[in-house]
């Protein structure tokens, strides 16, 4: 989750039409690598939608044994998803998803840019504020959520603080602040770093231009700062999204499994798969996949994050026609 | 993969793995339904023992005694998570994929059903185990359709932690049996001054594996029992309504406090330990820092455990503990009798009480005075686990206690009427039953 595709990767200068030769050793260079996507992505992702196609079977002879047997159920457990009995659960682990990801995700990139706004200033103890931010980011989910669990607990900081009796670990709507107070506390600083680094690579000639024209501090973050870090943050809270989308261990260890106001898929997932109950652990996996997928989708066809890199592939070329054009 | 015309040789690559993928997944969804040869225990040589973690090292003592003797039958240990439902999908997933890896699997009590009706685990032999010596309910857990299926290893049971100092400050002398008793010497001791800004009494209610335990507990207290000797749920009785009365009444009158619906045993024990209630259900393993004499429990020499009250006379514990079992799959099935037989002995139960204070599933022991000098709740202990109620013994027994704990959680809130709950339960319950 480190390596972040902000500056584009070298590329050789590409001149003329490719041998037929070419092409053809290039697929061959790279068939270990796409033989390797296939096994560690390809299989997995069949084997999964293969799995949600059966449910297991299980009745009880006059022993009181199991017989089992997996049956062959098509989209049976899919429509056991969306209309079934237990559809409540799913629905309301969607709204759970939806709510956490777009809540928890548009506070981090507030606080996220804020920090990056404050960071990138010159000032006394700007190294360690910057490693100190990282804390955090670098702690591991399971553990931030033990640490929040004790905060969040009946007799924790968090009511002493307020002087409340909030029962945040119970159900309701203060475990769901709970859950988004701790994501945002850990994914904050993610955003902030990206932004950062979007930051420092422009120039400070452009804010002295705007500052002789006579643009305020506002003016200068929204004009110059935001469009020009755009591509960075756009890439971060995209990952921030997809991330988001499958929460999973921090509702889990802070609030708990199946409690009902954080459940969201991935546990939703979990719990199927605990009961052995692989086929609709499956479908669930499948479903989840699907909709970070359309996610992801959407969110990089309406703002056009440059994930790829495709758009500076087409500045670099533009800029090669118009040499070509003044040559 | 911009370049689609050269990439079709490798689609093609890629469609053939995965058509070997759905053949490979295809025989492995059909072909568990043999049954393992269950009668003969036979083969010897090296085997698995594969358990939660230990801390106290008590279990691996036992262990290098066992390797020190039988150099040519080496146990090895395989150590699983601490979190109970990852072991249980662990070893479950390692019984479907039919491996021999793991040979004696240590077992909650309450998973004991589902893996014997499973055939994940094999009967053991009638003659296998001292029974008569062994506490009758923690032979009933190991037990399955009328056969011995795993070797009792350790056994728990509730224990009502009570402030006897309050308690006679307030003149109460006796423990309370009854619920009723509960509440009457709650309302004397908390009009005492000294116990400003304590609450009456908590167990464990937050959403998870201790809620079952406290609830099928108060059931049991109260006369019922969550299913029927022949396996039928049976939840929607007056007996249960009154049990779970006795909760939500609580919530809802303060007698518990509030914040008991996030405690967990851990949370309860912090709140006792630190004088905050005046009485607690909990498990016997919280004795010990209970009374450490180090500062760090403000109730050290100031509090009693007695046997959990019920409704209308004393109550009726849930059962604890774990078994051993010998995996269907195992191979040197003959070493691994051996093994638990030794491992669960009474020479190798007492060496362990000294390093885990795990309670030893022997009667003897809970009234050898040598020991019962150094843990004065093991008395207390037998007493509570003499009529102690195994939890519901059920094959789906993850659904089963998801589904209790879901109904029972949503009553004690107050988002369901208890007849509603107690309705609900009894439906899924029998959805489930199938």
């Amino acid at each position: 989750m480190t390596a972040v595709p902000t500056a584009p990767t070298i590329r050789t200068p590409r001149t003329g039409s490719r041998t037929p030769g070419e092409g053809r050793r290039a697929a061959l260079l790279l068939s270990p690598t796409f033989l390797v996507l296939a096994l560690v992505i390809l299989y997995p992702l069949i084997s999964a939608f293969h799995q949600s196609l059966y449910s297991s079977e299980s009745g009880l002879d006059a022993q009181g044994f199991v017989i089992e047997g997996d049956v062959f159920v098509g989209l049976g457990n899919y429509l056991e998803i969306f209309a079934g009995a237990e559809s409540g659960r799913f629905y309301n682990a969607l709204g759970n998803t939806t709510f956490f990801t777009f809540t928890s995700v548009a506070l981090e990139t507030v606080i996220g840019v804020a920090f990056a706004v404050a960071m990138n200033r010159a000032f006394r103890g700007r190294a360690f504020l910057r490693a100190a931010v990282l804390v955090p980011w670098a702690i591991p989910t399971a553990v931030s959520g033990l640490l929040w669990r004790w905060i969040f607990q009946a007799d924790g900081i968090a009511n002493a603080l307020s002087g409340q009796q909030v029962l945040w670990t119970a159900e309701g709507f203060a475990s769901q602040v709970a859950v988004i107070t701790a994501e945002v506390w850990k994914t904050a600083p993610f955003i902030g770093l990206l932004v950062l680094a979007g930051m420092q690579i422009i120039p400070e000639e452009v804010y002295e231009a705007a500052k002789l024209d006579g643009a305020g501090a506002w003016r200068q973050f929204r004009s110059i700062t935001l469009p020009l870090v755009k591509p960075a943050l756009l890439v971060a809270v995209l990952f921030r999204l997809l991330d988001a989308l499958r929460m999973f261990d921090l509702p889990f260890v802070l609030i708990g499994p199946r409690k009902s106001s954080v459940e969201t898929l991935s546990i939703l997932a979990w719990d199927s798969s605990n009961q052995l109950q692989y086929g609709a652990a499956s479908a669930f996996s499948i479903v989840l996949l699907v909709y970070v997928a359309v996610i992801a989708f959407v969110f990089v066809k309406l703002l056009g994050a440059d994930v790829a890199g495709a758009g500076e592939q087409r500045r670099l070329r533009r800029a090669a026609a118009k040499r070509g054009g003044v040559r | 993969m911009r370049r689609r015309r050269h990439s079709a040789p490798l689609l093609t690559a890629t469609a053939l793995l995965g058509g070997a993928a759905l053949t490979l997944t295809g025989c492995a969804a059909g072909s568990s339904d043999e049954s393992a040869a269950t009668d003969e225990l036979t083969g010897r040589g090296p085997i698995t023992y594969v358990s939660s973690p230990d801390a106290s090292g008590a279990a691996q003592k036992s262990i290098d005694v066992w390797n020190a003797e039988h150099p040519d039958e080496q146990v090895e240990w395989i150590e699983l998570p601490l979190d109970a439902d990852q072991q249980r999908q662990q070893l479950a997933q390692n019984a479907q994929i039919e491996s021999d890896a793991y040979s004696v699997l240590n077992l909650d009590v309450v998973w004991t059903s589902e893996f014997a009706a499973n055939r994940w685990i094999v009967p053991l032999p009638d003659d296998a185990l001292p029974t008569d010596d062994l506490i009758p309910a923690t032979v009933d857990a190991a037990t399955y359709s009328d056969t011995l299926f795993a070797a009792p290893y350790y056994t728990d049971g509730a224990l009502l932690y009570s402030r006897t100092d309050l308690l006679t400050a307030a003149g109460v002398t006796e423990p309370p049996t009854t619920w009723d008793d509960l509440r009457a010497a709650c309302d004397k001791v908390l009009a005492l001054p000294e116990a400003q800004g304590m609450s009456c009494y908590a167990g464990q209610f937050d959403k998870n594996e201790g809620l079952t335990v406290n609830f099928s507990e108060a059931v049991a207290s109260a006369g019922g029992t969550l299913f029927t000797e022949d396996g039928r749920p049976d939840v929607d009785t007056p007996e249960a309504k009154a049990a779970l009365q006795f909760l939500v009444d609580g919530f809802a009158d303060g007698t518990i406090p509030e914040e008991a619906i996030t405690f967990q045993e851990e949370q309860g024990r912090q709140a006792f330990q630190d004088g905050k209630l005046v009485f607690l259900r909990n498990w016997p393993y919280i004795f010990k820092s209970l009374s450490a004499e180090d500062g760090s429990s403000a109730v050290a020499g100031k509090f009693g455990v007695s046997p959990i009250p019920g409704a209308e006379e004393a109550g009726v514990s849930t059962l604890g503990g774990r078994n051993l079992a010998i995996a269907a799959n195992a191979e040197n099935k003959a070493t691994a009798l051996e093994f638990i037989q030794f491992f669960t002995g009474q020479e190798q139960e007492e060496a362990r009480l000294e390093l885990s204070s795990r309670a030893p599933v022997y009667g003897s022991f809970f009234e050898d005075e040598a020991v019962t000098a150094k843990y004065p709740y093991l008395p207390t202990l037998l007493t509570s686990l003499e009529n102690a109620q195994p939890r519901p013994k059920v094959v789906k027994y993850g659904e089963t206690t998801a589904v209790i704990q879901d109904e029972v959680y949503a009553a004690i809130t107050g988002d369901k009427s208890v007849e509603d709950a107690l309705a609900d339960l009894q439906s899924e319950l029998e959805s489930l039953a199938g």
